[in-house]
């Protein structure tokens, strides 16, 4: 019963989030610009979000990305609204969450989002099983539904036989695909992913990403990840917006971030990425103004590929198709090896 | 210098009128409400009542086998089950047995009910700020207030008998289950919480699935508690006119008997051991699930 949703978007418009006692009183001073030191020095507040707004659309996934204490974490939990905004809105398919009642509220966490944690957060004293059904159960879906369900998402998510074992008798990576059994038994058109693979070795990590990217390709839901890797959001990201001490720097898609970093901040980042595997043809060929050259490759191919297909065929030369096969430019061997090792500054870019 | 090493006190006629006053106003209401409260502890009564007749007229080879089979069931443990057999028939061979029920009786009768109403009360301090100061210190005052105090109140309103008896000994051995419960859910962690959060739990199915059961090792400590110092209340209960080892062990205190003391004295001990080795157990079973076994 793997349901296509359309997906639903969200988009977040105008967010501030400001703690402390009395965070009402500093919202106006802080929309009129004043900054996160001063607020602090002078006030004792602290300002977590500023002015973020952001369109994830629908079915696909986004990601947020920022070190610790940047707000990403806050940011997302205002999405289901574990935290509650000081000001702004969260538009979630028509609905504004903001404006929900406690019993609205709690109909769409139910119904419309389902969530992954850093740590795990399952439940010690129930089996996966009992786990997985969690959310069904709250909902007061009969019970064989909810064991159906919940058993189709852990085969799915690679648990088949561990369904009476206990958290605790398993290591991190399966905790965490118990969490994510979780949240899809839930059948919600919203995935919210905390960290939700920080917490897990490099190697468990990578899996755990094809297990998402995997999966993705199947339910097609909007999910938003928060990572505080960029590898991991380049992997993963759809679309990325990057946090800065509670601000959005920069949010594009992960060619537009890594080729035109914003400011220092962002290059110091992609600076250590991959590039070969991040930047595709499309980005670094010359339009189509002669002829086309050489042998065809998609659009979509990453530069490393490229690299790859152009000297084993030692051709020196190609162009760029498009998914028709329609030639849109041509493409250097220098030119993609060049974009391959150049780190470029964001004053570069410019 | 005299005001300088004689506290200045209200004065005699003052503190007398004062103690005459409360006594007076206490006298009062006890004559006026006396018996309606006896009547609403009624049920209570009829709950003490049978639950001695059950242990004292229940064949005790069937007293033995149902211990052995609770014991067993709480502990998982043959070295706990065989122990405490050896202690009850230990106690039955001292010519012990009935007092030993009645005072078992006794101590089943006042637990049950502090869980009764130690529990809501504990999840009541732990959901609100306010009810927990409002709470805390009406709980040092139980813990430390000398029983003999409000046993007070407690004859003149209900007499000498069991029911007082009762009262006194929960009264003294209700607030570690109260404080527990309370500090069991204040611990529970947040981000278990946040996760029933966000698949949308009322409140009550956040109590229900999350906060009671992770609470529920803390609890158990909280009843084990609240046994321990049910069993320590039985003497001074004995005072009141609650029969059982307590009786005993007042009448060898009053006579000098020291044989007698001692006896009674290690049989309350014995039953001691019996319900905490029983109780502990079960509460580490409880644990099992949220220890770290894989790293």
């Amino acid at each position: 019963m793997a349901e296509q949703h359309t997906g639903i978007g969200i988009s977040i418009k105008n967010l501030y989030k400001i703690f402390g006692s009395d965070p009402a009183a500093y919202i106006d001073d802080v929309k009129a610009g004043m900054t996160k030191a001063e607020l602090n020095d002078k006030h004792n507040h602290v300002l977590g979000l500023k002015d973020i707004n952001i369109d994830m659309p629908g079915g696909g996934i986004q990601v947020v990305m920022g070190l610790s204490g940047s707000g990403k974490s806050t940011l997302i939990r205002h999405i289901n609204r574990l935290i509650d905004p000081t000001a702004g809105e969260v538009i979630v398919g028509d609905e504004d969450v903001v404006k929900m009642n406690q019993l609205e509220l709690r109909e769409f966490r139910r119904h419309r989002t389902a969530m992954v944690f850093q740590k795990f957060a399952l439940l010690p004293h129930r089996t996966v099983l009992e786990n997985s059904v969690y959310g069904l159960e709250i909902q007061g879906v009969p019970r064989e539904e909810q064991e159906k369900q919940a058993r189709r998402w852990i085969t799915r998510v690679g648990l088949e036989g561990f369904e009476d074992n206990y958290p605790n008798q398993l290591s991190g990576g399966m905790q965490q695909r118990v969490g994510l059994a979780r949240a899809l038994t839930n059948d919600a058109p919203i995935l919210l992913m905390d960290e939700a693979f920080s917490a897990l070795d490099p190697l468990i990590r990578m899996d755990m990403q094809s297990v998402l990217l995997d999966l993705q390709r199947e339910i097609r839901k909007t999910v938003v990840f928060i990572t505080h890797d960029l590898d991991e959001a380049l992997r993963l990201g759809d679309r990325i917006a990057i946090l800065r001490d509670g601000e959005v720097v920069q949010q594009g898609s992960k060619q537009e971030i890594v080729l035109r970093p914003a400011d220092e901040y962002i290059s110091s980042f992609v600076r250590e990425v991959n590039r070969g595997r991040v930047i595709s043809v499309e980005m670094v060929m010359t339009p189509l103004s002669a002829e086309p050259q050489g042998m065809p490759v998609s659009r979509e191919t990453v530069l490393e590929v490229a690299a790859k297909t152009m000297t084993d065929g030692g051709e020196p030369m190609a162009h760029v198709v498009d998914s028709s096969g329609k030639p849109i430019g041509n493409l250097d061997i220098n030119q993609v090896i060049a974009a391959m090792v150049t780190p470029v500054d964001h004053a570069d870019a410019a | 210098m005299e005001w300088l090493t004689e506290f200045p006190d209200l004065g005699t006629s003052t503190l007398r009128n004062i103690r005459l006053t409360v006594d007076g106003a206490f006298r009062e209401f006890t004559r006026a409400y006396g018996e309606s409260i006896e009547l609403l502890f009624e049920p209570v009564k009829w709950f003490l009542i049978n639950s001695e007749d059950f242990m004292t007229e229940t064949p005790w080879p069937l007293i033995l086998l149902i211990v052995a089979v609770l014991v067993w069931l709480a502990s998982r443990s043959w070295k706990i089950t065989a122990g405490s057999m050896i202690v009850l028939v230990a106690i039955g061979l001292f010519g012990m047995w009935e007092d030993t029920m009645k005072t078992i009786a006794m101590t089943f009768v006042a637990t049950v009910l502090a869980i009764i109403f130690g529990i809501p009360i504990g999840i009541g301090m732990s959901r609100s700020n306010r009810i927990q100061t409002l709470f805390n210190p009406i709980l040092d005052i139980m813990q430390t207030m000398p029983s003999f105090v409000y046993l007070i109140p407690v004859i003149m309103l209900f007499g000498i008998g069991k029911v007082p008896g009762l009262i006194a000994v929960i009264i003294y051995a209700i607030p570690p289950i109260i404080r527990l419960t309370n500090l069991g859910i204040r611990l529970v962690d947040k981000d278990v919480l946040e996760a029933a959060d966000a698949f949308g739990s009322s409140n009550w199915q956040r109590l229900k699935n999350v906060q009671m059961p992770l609470a529920l090792p803390t609890i158990m400590a909280g009843i084990n508690q609240t046994i321990m110092m049910a069993l320590a209340m039985v003497v001074v209960a004995s005072m009141v006119g609650v029969q059982g080892l307590g009786q005993q062990v007042l009448r060898a205190i009053n006579n000098q008997y020291f044989t007698l003391g001692v006896l009674n004295g290690l049989a309350i001990v014995g039953v001691a051991i019996i319900f905490d080795r029983a109780s502990q157990a079960y509460g580490k079973r409880l644990q099992r699930h949220t220890e770290v076994v894989h790293g």
